[in-house]
């Protein structure tokens, strides 16, 4: 294929498959093989038969319970709130993101709940109801005690360990999906051409091409 | 399953077994000569091209893990390469306490869908370490003997990068090289203040079409996801998919191969059995010349399980030395956050798959305390973002001032966390060593004698301890990895790795560079093969993957892999021709 014609099938594919979102695509795939009694699809990003299996079964399964992701759609949006700039880590989907990687890695599952019970009791305790029945302030309240690892007092860490999980993960899934990046400016993933740092970044650092 | 074995009629003239880099250019050189070929992989077919494969360009939220490692991907989800560090029901067991991680991918091209692109010849000094040093072997051949397939092979595949004229570091026939990004102006600066002399880097990728069946680079910065425009090098598109268009190349996939079957009378290798990974049944393929290209540990584990009355040690291993002289790269690495680099400008810097620099062995080991060099790959820039972006904010942005000129407090949260992430990203840099270790006769693969895998095949049992060289090679990359990361105003990330981690030597196997299983020599008592990547014990049977090598130099193999795999194939149609196999 020549460059030109490639760059014109990668536009075409990448408007008509990457559009859809892959769980969507996949979830209709499954109903669809379903009533069809063929074997599962793969999703438009070039899964093998096992990776499509795999992914479909973890789909299917669901891990935190409708108020464990109440608490995690909370959490997030202290963490990455809405502004002038962008959406909520809710808004992007980082409960749903967290809600996946826990049963794709296990490991974490204990964490996370722990985690949530954790906070539930500490709210408890402080409070008399579980986080989400908290005000905002009240919330904010125990947040600022598990934030700063730094300056948290010793009898917090397992708030501070389960909030540092909370801060990784809900930037990591805020700033990989489409909101993110767009937040973010990533201006790659596309054909071009690269021919160099533009002239205003080189001057401004200092640098020049030889030559 | 079926207990009855099928046999194809037809003899061929080759059989090949594995279509990674070896594989695939014994296929294609043999195939254009006219012979008929019988390519045998283990795994599935696979086409950089087709959409049905295609993870280029796909976005991270794709992925429900955000590209994310799993068991069936082990660089992540948008990688191109099939398997990993372990693939269900193909165990390989460890011994004598023992790290070695082995990496296998079961697919079409093999490893070479996943792979740095990083296309270095090795220098003369590499083919004759004993002589300088005194340690290992050296090789029977020399630079001169391989430079002509370094030419063409260069040509054939393509290869970037800027003729330096570098003594131990020989310059390929190259594509232009792309401009440097931002942070490697800055590591190349870093570099000439520290002593570490930093050059263009040398990627086989097509930074201007060579041929018409081959696009040339988009600048996606993907090699990794493998190229829908065929303009990196990958065996599948490079090489397999246009040997199998002379016609002349069966292609089988998902063949497993048990062993090489060989005369008792002659001793010569008759073909080869295998069984079918999802069919499971078994077959024979029958040929006058088998060519082993399974990967280096691979390769030496058919050899040891060829055994019969007339190689009651395994095929070709009457030397013992099978499986021997295992070595991978050396690795270690270290990262750093540059403050002068927050708060930059957007614009696209993705450029092509891999640094745009790097930096060849530039001392002499006559004047250090570890014997081999290493050479340096950089990483940083404004990549895509995926699973594990913003990870670990708490250790650093209590160190910096924010926005407002304040310090702050590490970790938090909201609108001011947030920003921190914009203002942090891009700011990183990341170095890693990849070192030559010395191949020691203690270092090896050998015959489990009580596990086999899934089919009944008998798995490896790996023996591997890193010796003081490799040791004190990692210390002098770990205080280079310092020198260059303060002359680049960066605060390294986390601590120094010490003695108590071996100075973050990675594990063997983990740098995916090991050869020396099957290595070549003038001594039948010695080596496996000969330097032709002939064995030494059936005139029938060749190894053209890493095996054959007697020293990893401080490059990468792959280019080498290459060269040889071609100049045993041109002796292979010479030998024919001559009547001599």
């Amino acid at each position: 294929m020549k460059r030109r014609e490639s760059l014109r099938a990668l536009t075409l594919s990448t408007f008509g498959v990457a559009a859809i979102n892959p769980q969507e695509l996949l979830a209709e795939r499954r109903e669809l093989d379903k009533v069809m009694g063929t074997p599962p699809a793969e999703v438009g990003f070039g899964r093998t038969a096992e990776e499509a299996v795999h992914d479909a079964k973890l789909m299917a399964e669901k891990y935190f319970t409708d108020k464990e992701l109440a608490t995690l759609a909370i959490l997030s949006d202290i963490i990455i709130p809405a502004d002038s700039k962008s959406g909520s880590a809710s808004q992007s989907g980082v409960p749903q993101f967290i809600e996946f990687m826990v049963k794709d890695q296990p490991y974490w599952q204990t964490p996370f709940r722990g985690g949530l019970q954790w906070l539930d009791r500490e709210s408890q305790k402080r409070f008399n109801k579980v986080f989400t029945g908290l005000s905002k302030e009240q919330r904010l309240k125990i947040v600022d005690d598990i934030a700063y690892p730094e300056k948290a007092k010793p009898d917090m860490s397992q708030g501070v360990a389960f909030f540092n999980n909370m801060r990784n993960f809900t930037a990591t899934g805020f700033f990989s999906s489409k909101i993110g990046i767009d937040d973010i400016g990533y201006m790659g993933n596309r054909p071009n051409v690269w021919d160099g740092v533009p002239a205003d970044v080189l001057q401004k650092y200092g640098y020049r091409y030889e030559g | 399953m079926s207990f009855q074995i099928k046999e194809p009629p037809t003899e061929f003239d080759v059989v090949i077994v594995g279509s990674g880099a070896g594989g695939g250019m014994a296929a294609y050189q043999l195939a254009k000569a006219g012979a008929k070929v019988a390519l045998l992989e283990a795994g599935g077919y696979y086409d950089p091209a087709d959409p049905k494969y295609i993870t280029q360009l796909k976005w991270p939220y794709e992925s429900p893990r955000r590209g994310a490692s799993t068991p069936f991907r082990n660089f992540g989800d948008f990688d191109a390469a099939w398997g990993g560090w372990e693939i269900a029901g193909e165990p390989y067991t460890r011994k004598n306490g023992t790290e070695f991680d082995w990496f296998r991918s079961r697919m079409m091209g093999g490893r070479t869908n996943h792979w740095g692109r990083i296309s270095l010849r090795f220098g003369p000094n590499d083919f004759r370490r004993k002589s300088i040093d005194g340690l290992g072997e050296d090789w029977p051949i020399d630079y001169d003997t391989v430079a002509p397939y370094y030419d063409q092979v260069d040509k054939l595949v393509g290869v970037f990068g800027e003729a330096n004229g570098l003594p131990n570091d020989p310059d390929s026939i190259f594509l232009p090289p792309p401009k440097m990004r931002l942070h490697e102006f800055l590591l190349k600066d870093a570099g000439k203040k520290a002593g570490v002399p930093v050059y263009p880097n040398r990627l086989s990728i097509l930074t201007k079409p060579i041929n018409n069946e081959r696009g040339s680079c988009f600048y996606c910065s993907q090699c990794n996801r493998g190229c829908q425009a065929y303009a990196d090098f990958s065996a599948s598109s490079v090489l397999v998919i246009p040997a199998v268009k002379t016609g002349n190349v069966t292609l089988t996939t998902n063949a497993m191969v048990r062993e090489v079957l060989t005369d008792q009378t002659t001793g010569l290798a008759t073909g080869v059995s295998y069984v079918d990974r999802e069919k499971l049944t078994e077959h024979v393929i029958k040929g006058k010349i088998v060519v082993l290209a399974a990967s280096a540990c691979e390769s030496a584990r058919l050899l040891m399980n060829s055994k019969s009355a007339r190689h009651p040690n395994g095929l070709a291993n009457s030397s013992d030395v099978a499986g021997k002289y295992l070595h991978d790269s050396t690795g270690a690495s270290r990262g750093a956050f540059v403050p002068k680099l927050m708060d930059r400008k957007r614009y696209n810097e993705d450029g092509v798959g891999g640094a745009h620099i790097y930096s060849p062995w530039w001392l002499d080991n006559k004047k250090l305390d570890f014997p081999r060099g290493y050479h340096i790959e950089y990483g940083g820039g404004m990549g895509m973002p995926g699973y594990g972006f913003g990870w670990g904010m708490e250790n650093t942005n209590g160190k910096y001032p924010g926005a407002d000129g304040k310090m702050k407090e590490a970790g938090g949260y909201g609108a001011s966390l947030k920003d921190d992430y914009r203002r942090y990203y891009g700011a990183y840099i990341g170095m890693s060593g990849r070192g030559e270790a010395v191949a020691s006769a203690d270092n090896y693969c050998e015959i489990d004698p009580t596990t086999v895998d899934k089919f009944g095949i008998p798995v490896l049992r790996f023996s591997y301890k890193w010796s003081d060289y490799e040791i004190k090679q990692a210390k002098h990359m770990q205080d280079t990895f310092e020198e260059i990361i303060e002359a680049a105003g960066g605060i390294a990330s986390g601590t120094k790795p010490g003695a108590d981690s071996n100075y973050g030597l990675a594990a063997p196997g983990r740098i995916i560079h090991e050869v020396g299983t099957t290595r070549m020599g003038n001594d039948p008592k010695t080596s496996v093969l000969n330097g032709h990547n002939q064995a030494h014990d059936a005139k029938n049977v060749f190894v053209v993957d890493g095996g054959a090598f007697v020293s990893q130099a401080d490059k990468n193999p792959t280019w080498t892999i290459l060269a040889l795999s071609w100049r045993a194939s041109d002796f292979i149609i010479d030998q024919v021709k001559k009547k001599n196999i």
